[in-house]
């Protein structure tokens, strides 16, 4: 998951956009090198975001905004599959400078089969 | 013989116990059961030895019995159909442990991979002190119990913390592997980290004259040797042991028959350990630390060259305090804490009177709001310059600010010395 600060890519000329995409694709190669990618999106800004939670009588309450109001917000992730944290850690690091990384496993949850 | 059963076992679990982890880990690929399985043979050889006799490869037994241990676990889970999630084991080895089945012998095993399992151990994505508990447990078979102890916690949460560092590793996907050569200088520096927080933790205030917890911070040093065995010169290994050495050389001049402290002037310098001593000053000439090293590897070296300038003043008085000075000026450069600038400020005062130790401490209040080392130096220094007024209050803060009985207890009697 690729936390950012928002409005970073907004102000970002023409230079600093084209290094955020020759970042992105140096670390694809380096995933399709060491393992595969399996699925990846960009999120757009969390002024966008829409939250849903429970109030206490458990009534669906719909809000806007995301899920807690901080400086960095999640914008993006891949889901990649790598042999170990060593080479997950690897690949992050070539992610855009700008980014902060949070590096999570995927897990099956048990008994669960989707439909 | 059966004389001697018990030295054999400490000894064996001493010398052998990060090989054998080693061993089973490449081997079973499962950290839940290997330091389990482990455990449960030195308790058989505790029960066995003294009667069959001391085998004549003891960490063989060991091995053997922990391994029986460990195919008992996998055959009851293949019958409760479980599945335990493995260790990631680089290919090269998972590839030839299939090919040789099993290696039978310790002695088989390579440096390198007692150089894994502390890598693995000191993972960054650990935390820090878990890690350093678990390569205390894993590496050097210290019990839970005693690394417990060492870091004044409870037994129970301790067994928790590896646990959950245990479960970390095998979930997140921390490798059984050396990482590439352009992050390893960075891996071991957290290697060095882990072991210094043990040490630190063996001599954390508060904690009284506990003979125990000096002896286990004993055990940090002997895990930098063991790392040192497996990358020998490696320049952050080589400082950190030199400032370890040097701190634990004056183990037995630290604190009175009465469990107070006694200050780096007032110890009894006879009391220091100079074998120590002199290891670390060869150290500290090592040919690895003349090269290019990392931030922190200069920081030990610093730190251990004005531990070096105390352990070799053969009295206080004869201590070289421009040296000292000149050391503190290296350290700020490279890591400006502010409880680095108050040591330096004292070794000012030292070199150059108290007036410029209080000057040297200008600007450090807004740094250091609630420490009570700060005043307590100020009323130090004050004292020397002649302001009893001035020091008097400077101890009543310092009083106030402190939270460790032995610490404050020296500082009343130093505040109700005054004229």
């Amino acid at each position: 998951m690729v936390a950012y600060t928002p409005g970073q890519w907004d102000m970002a000329d023409d230079a600093t956009r084209q290094q955020f995409f020759d970042d992105h694709h140096a670390f694809e190669r380096f995933v399709d090198e060491h393992g595969r990618r399996i699925d990846s999106a960009a999120l757009s800004d969390a002024e966008l975001a829409t939250t849903i939670r429970r109030d206490e009588a458990g009534e669906p309450v719909v809000t806007d905004g995301p899920f807690a109001e901080l400086a960095e917000q999640v914008g993006g992730y891949y889901d990649v599959d790598l042999p170990d944290l060593d080479t997950a850690i690897a690949a992050a690091k070539l992610l855009p400078h700008q980014y902060t990384v949070e590096i999570r496993p995927t897990v099956k949850v048990d008994g669960y089969e989707s439909v | 013989m059966p004389q001697g059963h018990e030295e054999a076992l400490a000894t064996v679990v001493r010398e052998e116990w990060g090989r054998l982890t080693s061993l089973l880990l490449v081997h079973f690929r499962r950290l839940d059961l290997v330091e389990d399985a482990l455990g449960d043979a030195v308790e058989a050889a505790a029960r066995r030895w003294p009667t069959d006799g001391v085998p004549d490869n003891p960490a063989g037994w060991l091995h053997t019995t922990a391994r029986r241990r460990i195919l008992d676990r996998l055959r009851a889970e293949a019958m409760a159909q479980r599945k335990a999630p493995l260790l990631l084991v680089d290919h090269e080895h998972t590839q030839s442990t299939a090919t040789d089945g099993i290696r039978a012998d310790p002695g088989d095993l390579v440096e390198d991979d007692l150089l894994r399992l502390v890598l693995m151990c000191a993972h960054p994505a650990l935390d820090l002190a878990a890690a350093s508990a678990l390569s205390l447990r894993l590496v050097l078979g210290v019990t839970t119990p005693d690394i417990a102890r060492l870091f004044l916690v409870s037994e129970p949460t301790m067994a928790a913390r590896i646990t959950r560092a245990k479960k970390k590793i095998v979930a997140a996907g921390i490798p059984f592997a050396v990482p590439s050569a352009d992050v390893l200088p960075q891996r071991l520096d957290t290697v060095a980290h882990t072991a210094y927080l043990a040490f630190t933790a063996g001599y954390a205030p508060g904690s009284g004259p506990d003979a125990v917890r000096i002896a286990l911070a004993g055990e940090a040093i002997r895990l930098v040797r063991v790392v040192l065995g497996a990358r020998p010169d490696e320049p952050v290994l080589v400082a950190l042991l030199a400032l370890m050495l040097l701190q634990h050389s004056r183990r037995d001049a630290r604190v009175d028959d009465e469990g107070a402290i006694v200050l780096l002037p007032d110890q009894d310098r006879s009391r220091w350990h100079h074998d120590e001593v002199d290891e670390a000053v060869r150290l500290l000439r090592s040919p690895s630390l003349s090269g290019p090293v990392t931030i922190q590897t200069a920081a030990y070296a610093v730190q251990a060259r004005i531990a070096a300038e105390h352990a070799t003043a053969p009295t206080a008085d004869a201590t070289d305090w421009a040296r000292v000075v000149g050391h503190y000026d290296d350290l700020l450069a490279l890591s400006p804490t502010p409880s680095a600038r108050l040591a330096r400020a004292v070794a000012v005062a030292e070199a150059q009177g108290p007036e410029a130790g209080l000057a040297a401490l200008d600007g450090l209040d807004d740094e250091l709001p609630l420490s009570h080392r700060l005043p307590a130096v100020r009323a130090e220094l004050l004292t020397r310059a002649g302001d009893t007024q001035g020091a008097h209050a400077a101890y009543d803060l310092a009083i106030q600010r402190c939270d460790n009985d032995a610490e404050r207890a020296l500082l009343t009697q130093r505040r109700d010395a005054l004229t």
